[in-house]
C-alpha cells in the first residue's frame, strides 16, 4: 500500500549469553496490518519490547517516519516518550489494566499528556481555572468514541478489574488508542477469546486501520492472521525466516517447518501447524 | 469442620512460639537474694495464663476467619460504608468546628483536638503518597523536621514570624521532597521502604549532631506564638494583645482555640488540595501508577517526574505541619522526629484505608485521641493500642475505608470495593 512506517534495521537483543532476537530487519508499511507470526519462545515479544522502549536493543535501530520522509529513531527515546513523541501504543501478552480505576479512568490516564498540559501545571486546575474544562470534555468524547467502537459504553463506570476477559483485552486496546498512536502494536490480543469474539476483535482492528493507524500484530490465531493481515514476518528463534503476503507465507515450506519442528514447540503452536497445513 | 484439626495444630504451634517469647519474660523473674546477690524465680502459672490465652486466641481467630468467608460480599459493605460517609463527614467537620466554641470546654480538649488535627493533617499528606501514589514512605517525619526546623532557624537567626515561615516551610520541605526522591524513587517496594527510613533517621541525625546551627539534643527555644493580624497571645494584656485589643480577659484557651482553628485551616487545605489533585490528571495518574506502573510508562507518563511530584506535595503539607508544631510547642528537638513519628502516621493511613481521606481523619481520632484519653490506664496503653491495631488489621486488612470513588464517570459513579484496587509496589 503506502510508503514505509517502521523500519527495524540490524536489531539484535541479548540477554546474557542468550540471544532473542538475532540481527532482524524489517518493514511496516503505512496503513498496513504487519503481523508477527512465529513460535513460542521465538522472540515476537521482545521486539515489541525494543519497539516500544522497555527494552534498550544490544545493537540496531528502529525508526518510524510519521510522514512520509521524515524519520525519527525511536531507540533513541526514553521509555516515556515512545508513546508521546514516538506515537507507538501498544497492548500487552498478559493484559495490564488499572484494575481499581473505572473503564473511563482507564482511558483519561491514556490522555495524560494532553490533559496535564491543559492544566497549567496543576495549579490553574486546582483553581477550577484555564482551558482544564474543554479539555477534559473533548477527552471524555475521544474516551466515548472508543468505547462504542470496542462496545464497552456501558461498562464506562465499572471498575476495569470487573470486566469479563475479552472486554478487558478490548479495553486495552481502548485505551491504547486513547493515545492517538499512528503505530499501534498488539501482543496476542485474540488470546483466550470465543470465536465470536475473536470476529468482532477482527472488525475492530480493520475500523483502527480504516480510521488511519497502522497495526503490527502478533497473533497466533492464524485465522485472524490469514484473514485481515496484509504483510506478515515469520520469526524463529530470533531470526526472520519468512516475510512476505499472506498468500506466500501460506505457500512458504520454511515457515511451516518452523511450526512442526521437531521437539522445541510448545504445546499451543500445534493448533496453529494444524491450521497452516490445512491452509495449504 | 474439616479444617478443625488444622486449625488445633496451628494453635499448638502458636502456643509452642508464645512459649518461647514468653518465656523469659514472665516466665523468669528476678528478685533479691538474701546475700543481696540477685536471684532467679520461676512463675509458672503466669506463663501458662499467657500461653494457654495465645492458643486459644489463636483458635477462635482462625474460626472466625472461616467463618468470614461466607460473609456479607464486599461490595455490598463497601457501599453502605460510603453510603455512611457521606454524613458521617461533615457530622464531623461541624463537630470539629464548632468544639472549641463549646461554653466551659477544658482547655486540655482543645489542646487534644490541636493535636489529633496536626495527626489528620500528616496522615493526609502522607496519603498522597502511599495512599494514592502506592508509594511506601517510611521517613515521613523527615519532611515535618525539616518544616519545623526551617521555621525554628528562620525565627531564631531571623526573626521571621510564623505567617512569614509557612508558606517557606511548605516551600522547603517539597524541595527536599525532590532532593530525596530523586535518587530514592527508582526503586520499589522493600527497597523504597528502607531506603526511606534510613533518610528520615539521616535528617535526624543531622539534626542532632550539627550543633552550632540547631542546638542539637538541646533543641531550640522560643520559637514565636502566630499572631492574629500581629497581636500576640500574651497573658500580660499589654497594648498590642488580643485580650487587650478586644477587651477581654487574657485567657491561655485564648491562644489554643486559635492554633485550633489555625490547624483546622491547614488540615481542610490538605484535604482540598488532595480532594482536587484525586480529580486532576496527575492525581489520575498517581492512582494509575499505583495499579500499573508498565502499563502507565506504555502510556507515555513520565514515572520519575510523576512520582516526583506525589513526593513533594505529600512533603509540603508536611511542612506545613512541621512549622505549625515548632509554633505551637514554642519549642522542638530532634526527639519529636524520631521514627516512631512515621510509623504512627503511617499506621494511621493504613487503618484508616489508604486512600480514604474520611478513613484517615476517623484513625487519627483514634489512634491520637484515645491513648491520650487513656491516660488514667497508663501501663495498659500500649497493650489495648496494640491490640487494637491486630483487630483491624484481621477484621480489615485493608484498612478502615477501603472503597474508592471514581475521580470521574459518564453516568453515576459506583463505589469500587477494595478487592479490585492494587496496593502498589512502590
Ligand atoms: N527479560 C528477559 N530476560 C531474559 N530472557 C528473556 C527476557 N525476555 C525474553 N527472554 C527470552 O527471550 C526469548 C524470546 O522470548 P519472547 O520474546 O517472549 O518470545 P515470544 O513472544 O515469541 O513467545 C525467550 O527465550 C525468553 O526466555
Ligand atoms: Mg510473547
Amino acid at each position: 500500500m503506502g510508503d514505509t512506517l517502521l523500519t527495524v534495521t540490524e536489531l539484535t537483543m541479548r540477554f546474557g549469553g542468550l540471544t532473542a532476537v538475532n540481527a532482524l530487519s524489517f518493514n511496516a508499511k503505512r496503513g498496513d496490518i504487519t503481523a508477527v507470526i512465529g513460535p513460542n519462545g521465538a522472540g515476537k515479544t521482545t521486539v515489541f519490547n525494543c519497539i516500544t522502549g522497555f527494552y534498550k536493543p544490544t545493537s540496531g535501530s528502529i525508526a518510524i517516519a510519521h510522514t512520509p520522509g521524515a524519520s525519527m529513531l525511536l531507540n533513541k527515546l526514553p521509555g516515556h516518550a515512545i508513546a508521546k513523541k514516538g506515537r507507538v501504543a501498544r497492548t500487552f501478552q498478559n493484559i495490564r489494566l488499572f484494575g481499581g480505576m473505572t473503564v473511563l479512568e482507564n482511558l483519561l490516564v491514556a490522555q495524560h499528556n494532553e490533559l496535564q498540559a491543559a492544566t497549567g501545571f496543576g495549579v490553574l486546575a486546582i483553581l477550577g481555572l484555564g482551558k482544564y474544562r474543554a479539555a477534559e470534555k473533548a477527552a471524555i468524547e475521544r474516551a466515548k468514541y472508543w468505547l462504542a467502537a470496542t462496545n464497552l459504553i456501558d461498562r464506562a463506570d465499572d471498575p476495569a478489574a470487573s470486566l469479563p476477559y475479552g472486554a478487558q483485552r478490548r479495553l486495552e486496546i481502548a485505551r491504547a488508542m486513547c493515545t492517538d498512536p499512528v503505530l499501534l502494536c498488539l501482543d496476542e490480543p485474540a488470546a483466550g477469546l470465543n470465536p465470536r469474539e475473536s470476529q468482532a476483535l477482527n472488525d475492530l482492528l480493520l475500523k483502527i486501520r480504516a480510521d488511519g493507524c497502522s497495526l503490527l500484530l502478533i497473533e497466533h490465531d492464524m485465522g485472524v492472521v490469514m484473514k485481515i493481515s496484509d504483510h506478515i514476518i515469520v520469526l524463529d528463534h530470533g531470526k526472520k525466516i519468512a516475510d512476505g503476503t499472506p498468500l506466500e507465507i501460506r505457500n512458504d515450506i520454511a515457515v511451516i517447518s518452523a511450526y512442526l519442528g521437531e521437539g522445541d514447540d510448545d504445546d499451543p503452536d500445534a493448533p496453529i501447524a494444524e491450521t497452516l497445513a490445512a491452509a495449504e | 469442620m474439616k479444617h478443625l484439626a488444622d486449625n488445633i495444630k496451628d494453635s499448638l504451634i502458636v502456643g509452642g512460639v508464645a512459649f518461647l517469647l514468653f518465656g523469659p519474660f514472665l516466665g523468669l523473674q528476678l528478685t533479691n537474694g538474701t546475700s543481696g546477690n540477685l536471684g532467679l524465680a520461676t512463675r509458672p502459672m503466669l506463663l501458662a495464663i499467657a500461653v494457654g490465652l495465645s492458643i486459644v486466641a489463636r483458635f477462635l481467630l482462625l474460626l472466625w476467619q472461616d467463618h468470614r468467608t461466607t460473609r456479607v460480599p464486599a461490595v455490598k459493605l463497601a457501599a453502605a460504608v460510603a453510603k455512611s460517609g457521606k454524613y458521617v463527614a461533615p457530622a464531623l467537620l461541624i463537630v470539629t468546628i464548632t468544639l472549641p466554641l463549646i461554653p466551659g470546654i477544658d482547655n486540655s480538649y482543645i489542646d487534644l483536638g490541636v493535636l489529633i488535627m496536626t495527626y489528620v493533617m500528616l496522615g493526609w499528606g502522607l496519603n498522597i503518597v502511599v495512599g494514592l501514589a502506592g508509594l511506601l514512605d517510611l521517613g515521613y517525619v523527615a519532611f515535618y523536621a525539616v518544616g519545623a526546623y526551617s521555621f525554628a532557624l528562620l525565627s531564631h537567626y531571623f526573626n521571621f514570624t510564623f505567617w512569614e515561615c509557612l508558606p517557606l516551610c511548605g516551600i522547603l520541605a517539597a524541595a527536599w521532597g525532590i532532593f530525596l526522591g530523586f535518587p530514592v524513587l527508582r526503586l520499589r517496594g522493600d527497597y523504597l521502604a528502607i531506603v526511606t527510613l534510613a533518610f528520615g533517621e539521616i535528617i535526624r541525625l543531622v539534626i542532632t549532631n550539627w550543633v552550632s546551627l540547631t542546638g542539637g539534643p538541646n533543641g531550640i527555644y522560643d520559637i514565636p506564638h502566630p499572631t492574629l493580624f500581629g497581636l500576640t497571645f500574651d497573658m500580660s494584656g499589654g497594648p498590642g494583645t488580643v485580650s487587650n485589643f478586644f477587651h477581654v480577659d487574657p485567657d491561655p484557651s485564648q491562644r489554643t482555640t486559635f492554633l485550633y482553628y489555625i490547624i483546622l485551616a491547614l488540615a481542610l487545605l490538605t484535604n482540598w488540595v488532595t480532594l482536587r489533585l484525586r480529580r486532576q490528571p496527575l492525581g489520575r495518574a498517581w492512582e494509575a501508577l499505583r495499579e500499573d506502573e508498565i502499563a502507565c510508562r506504555s502510556l507515555g507518563i513520565n514515572l520519575r517526574n510523576t512520582k516526583l511530584t506525589a513526593f513533594a506535595i505529600g512533603a509540603m503539607f508536611g511542612g506545613f505541619a512541621g512549622c505549625f508544631f515548632a509554633t505551637r510547642q514554642a519549642f522542638i528537638s530532634p526527639d519529636s522526629f524520631t521514627f516512631i513519628e512515621s510509623a504512627t502516621v503511617l499506621a494511621i493511613v493504613v487503618l484508616g484505608g489508604a486512600g480514604s481521606q474520611l478513613g484517615v481523619a476517623l484513625a487519627a481520632v483514634v489512634m491520637i485521641g484515645v491513648p491520650a484519653l487513656l491516660q488514667d490506664l497508663q501501663i495498659y496503653r500500649m497493650l489495648i493500642f496494640g491490640i487494637a491495631l491486630v483487630t483491624i488489621m484481621v477484621v480489615r486488612p485493608r484498612g478502615f475505608i477501603s472503597t474508592r470513588t471514581p475521580s470521574v464517570s459518564l453516568g453515576k459513579a459506583k463505589i469500587i470495593s477494595s478487592d479490585m484496587i492494587s496496593e502498589g509496589h512502590g
